[in-house]
């Protein structure tokens, strides 16, 4: 079968203005887009820029929009799609470098200013630090994130304002605040709780639609704006 | 042309580049550069488990992790890095559950262990719960709480920085040439060590679990600055790839009781490996595979088998097999069970196949998965050079990318994860120590020229050969002849195919000429990296007239002790290959039959 593809098209070393560009390629309806974006590439046109890695939805390298809505390039299938014309695009909300390829580093900060990192000042045991399956089983969702930035860029009060943190850094807060071995639950839940923070979030579950790995982002955020409520009120 | 100054380079951000960083930062001033965000690494795709003798839930030894993976590898391995390496294990996999690393748990809250091919308990032979895992997303958390840990500890990242070159003045390493992604723009790091952490090569062939950035920069890199690669042979076909995809179905299926089917609803691996079946070691089971699809045994009759992990069966094969829970009860899964142990195998399975593993069985092929060969070390990561092991001062090389040699010519699972944080970490101490105590080198008057004129050429061209062709190719061959089942006349085929396909290379075409997020003159390096590898595996794999672990010869069938217990070394040299060869260090187990 034959798929069209309407890809944005950017490039700051050229003087055209931002556009669209169509290619028609063969397609196997088990063919990833990302099998496509590489066939063009391959055969039509060298200078497509975009990222990728895994192939497989774990690695996180190739966020971006397919007909209005973020996914990874690698995981939606051409027998996915509703018709055989699909719109490609970046992700919202972060500068365009090239084509498909966005700024990925004030993603990061955000993440980064969470203390996405386990903190424990005890010294450690000769063995193991003990967890019952139960404990562990309070934080395994939002442990799965893969840092697409999928999540955070479907947010609308994150295209409003890109100084919220954004769902994805709260996902990595609440992988440790929900830790019964880290001691810094405390610390996030300040950070959290800024003028920037979990309450920017007015549940329009875009970001659990957008996540490649299932994970409740929504609920992530809500057991946290509770964990703030809870505490404030102590 | 920027210009850096650190004691300690790291290239790549994997498991094992991450794990040098954390330590050498620790007393050295060190850069971690890497062509793709740290989380991007492959080690994020790693599934089934890390292995240590934790001895959790069943007896279990250090001694007999070592002694197993001496037999894994075929006797290749050397056995001093082995012991060292199982040794370490328990130590190293309790500093990443204190690093925070979210093990799944055994009801007593220590960090559960599930069976894997080629882990047994040496008294029974039975398979052994050795695999330490967090569901089937092992790799994905190891690799997530070492970058978290590096963020904690402040280390320094060049992310989206590509290597091109290595720099030697005198003998001694001087630093690294790379290339900035987003700007174009070269770098000069001037460092007094360098640790290379870049991963495999898995590109090479046509099915692969392996990632696009799976390309072999590491060893190319080293090649093309005469250093040899080692044991480039022995590539591991992993039994169960999604069937024409190559995406990984771990081992931990059949560790959790799953069962390989074929064509007549045979439970075939009985025939094979009659004591541990479906846990035997992968290149024994893509054998088997091999030969159950050539005698018309596929499914149809085509060229895949079923993994079958839907409770009814694994509770059938289970009662015969009389397997055990630890507590003694007899060992039976639920759908709920299954579901919770391997989501993402699942996942993949609903979403590029369609299929649900816990009501149908999976379509499998085994698939080009992990480079037992590469850069040679010894059990420091120390790279070493020759065939009396002589050090070159400064450099080192980690996890996939190198070759110390503990996988020898077959890996078994969950020992890579465990490589990685290992020598990894042993090769940050040591470049940190060695760093103490070293001058910085001078650099050479234009450091970046030799990369540049390589680059250059490549950007240049006006050729009009296509990439993707000559990749295709490239793939296809080395599938067809250098593959599970090898013999002279494929392997020769292929030497000569990838010979003309360097030849075509040089007239490619480069359609981006601009500066900016250039991935097009990227993939071009990186398929003639491929093209190389390619060429030092092929040589190498038609050179050694024997079959060992993964290196299996139709016209060659048993191993040959007297000729052949040694160490491929391959150099790049005036356009050609030329090989060499060293001894295996055997210490305690002396070498004897194979079986399963
Ligand atoms: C699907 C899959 C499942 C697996 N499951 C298991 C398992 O269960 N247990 C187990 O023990 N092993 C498993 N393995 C094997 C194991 O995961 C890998 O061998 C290991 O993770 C490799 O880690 P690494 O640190 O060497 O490389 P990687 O994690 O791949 O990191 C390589 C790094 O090098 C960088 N790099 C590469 N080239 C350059 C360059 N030119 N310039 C700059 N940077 C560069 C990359 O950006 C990356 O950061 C699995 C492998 C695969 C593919
Ligand atoms: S390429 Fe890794 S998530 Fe898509």
């Amino acid at each position: 079968m034959q798929v069209t593809l309407k890809i944005f098209r950017y490039n700051p070393e050229d003087n055209r203005k931002k556009h669209f560009d169509t290619f028609t390629v063969e397609a196997e309806p088990t063919d990833r887009i990302l099998d496509l974006l590489e066939r063009i590439k391959g055969t039509e046109d060298g200078t497509l820029g975009f990222r990728r890695a895994c192939a497989h939805g774990v690695c996180g390298s190739d966020a971006i929009r397919i007909n209005g809505v973020n996914r990874l390039a690698c995981k939606v299938l051409v027998q996915d799609l509703k018709s055989r014309k699909v719109t490609i695009e970046p992700i919202l909300g972060l500068p365009i470098e090239k084509d498909l390829i966005v700024d990925m580093e004030p993603f990061f900060d955000h993440y980064r200013s969470v203390m996405p990192y386990f903190v424990n000042d005890d010294p450690p045991p000769s063995k193991e630090r003990l967890q019952s399956p139960e404990e562990r089983e309070r934080f395994d969702d939002t442990t799965k994130c893969i840092l697409c930035a999928a999540c955070s860029t479907s947010c609308p009060s994150f295209w409003v304002n890109d100084k919220y943190v954004g769902p994805a850094a709260i996902v990595n807060a609440h992988r440790f605040i929900f830790d019964s071995r880290d001691q810094a639950a405390a610390e996030r839940l300040e950070i959290l709780n800024e003028q920037f923070g979990v309450f920017r979030c007015h549940t329009i579950f875009n970001c659990t639609d957008a996540c490649p790995r299932d994970i409740q982002v929504t609920q992530a955020i809500g057991e946290v704006k509770k964990a703030i409520i809870d505490r404030n009120l102590e | 042309m920027q210009k850096h100054q650190y004691e300690v380079v790291v290239v790549g951000a994997g498991g094992a580049g991450l794990t040098a960083a954390l330590y050498a930062s620790k007393t050295a001033s060190t850069a971690v550069i890497s062509k793709l965000y740290p989380t991007r690494s492959h080690t994020g795709a790693a599934q089934g488990g890390i292995g240590a003798a934790l001895a959790n839930t069943e007896e279990d030894h250090a001694e007999w992790h070592a002694f197993d993976t001496v037999k894994g590898s075929d006797y290749l391995g050397d056995q001093e890095a082995i012991d060292f390496m199982a040794e370490e294990a328990i130590d190293a996999v309790l500093e990443l559950e204190h690093m925070g690393l979210p093990f799944s748990r055994n009801p007593d809250g220590t960090i559960a262990q599930r069976p894997f091919g080629g882990h047994t308990n040496n008294d029974t032979g039975k398979p052994v719960r050795r695999a330490c895992y967090a569901a089937d997303r092992t790799g994905h958390m190891i690799l997530q709480t070492l970058y978290q840990q590096s963020i904690k500890n402040k280390v320094k990242f060049f992310d989206e920085f590509y290597v091109i070159d290595l720099l030697i003045v005198d003998g001694k390493t001087a630093g690294v040439i790379a290339l900035e992604l987003k700007t174009g723009e070269m770098h000069i790091f001037q460092s007094k060590t360098v640790i290379i952490a870049t991963g495999g090569h898995g590109r090479v062939w046509e099915i692969t679990s392996n990632a696009y950035s799976y390309t072999g920069d590491g060893v190319a890199l080293t090649l093309r600055r005469g250093i040899p690669a080692e044991d480039m042979e022995f590539f591991q076909f992993h039994p169960t790839g999604i069937h024409k995809m190559g995406i990984l179905i771990t081992e931990g299926v059949r560790g959790e009781g799953g069962v390989m089917i074929n064509g007549e609803g045979e439970r075939f691996m009985e025939r094979y490996a009659p004591t541990v079946k479906d846990l035997a070691s992968r290149d024994v089971i893509s054998r088997a595979m091999y030969l159950e699809i050539k005698d018309g045994r596929g499914i149809d009759g085509k060229n895949y088998l079923y993994m079958d992990v839907t409770p009814d069966v694994v509770n059938h094969y289970a009662e015969i097999d009389d397997r055990k829970n630890p507590d003694g009860s007899p060992y039976r899964v639920t759908a709920d069970e299954i579901l919770s142990k391997l989501p993402d195998i699942i996942d993949f399975c609903e979403t590029y196949i369609g299929i649900n593993p816990i009501a149908d069985p999976m379509p499998v092929q085994p698939t080009a998965h992990y480079a037992m060969g590469g850069i040679p070390t010894n059990k420091y990561g120390e790279v070493v050079v020759d065939e009396k092991d002589t050090v070159l001062p400064g450099l080192y090389a980690a996890g996939e990318v190198a070759c110390v040699s503990v996988h020898g010519a077959n890996r078994l699972g969950t020992n890579a994860l465990l490589d990685l944080i290992v020598f990894g970490k042993y090769s940050g101490l040591k470049a940190a120590e060695y760093s103490a105590r070293e001058p910085f080198p001078d650099l050479p008057k234009d450091p970046a020229a030799f990369a540049m004129q390589q680059l250059d050429s490549i950007r240049n061209s006006n050729g009009n050969e296509n990439m993707i062709e000559i990749a295709d190719e490239m793939k296809k061959v080395m599938f067809e002849h250098v593959g599970v089942f090898r013999v002279e006349e494929g392997m020769q085929i292929a030497v000569d195919k990838v010979r003309q396909l360097k030849e075509r290379f040089k007239e490619v075409r480069v359609d981006d000429k601009g500066l900016k997020f250039n991935n097009n003159l990227i993939e071009a390096w990186e398929l003639s990296n491929l093209l190389d590898i390619a060429e030092v595996t092929a040589v190498s794999a038609l050179a050694r007239t024997e079959s060992r672990g993964a290196h299996s010869r139709d016209d060659y069938k048993k191993r040959d002790d007297k000729k052949w217990l040694k160490h491929t070394l391959a150099w790049m040299e005036n356009g050609g290959v030329r090989l060499g060869y060293k001894p295996v260090h055997i210490t305690n187990y002396k070498p004897k039959d194979r079986s399963y």
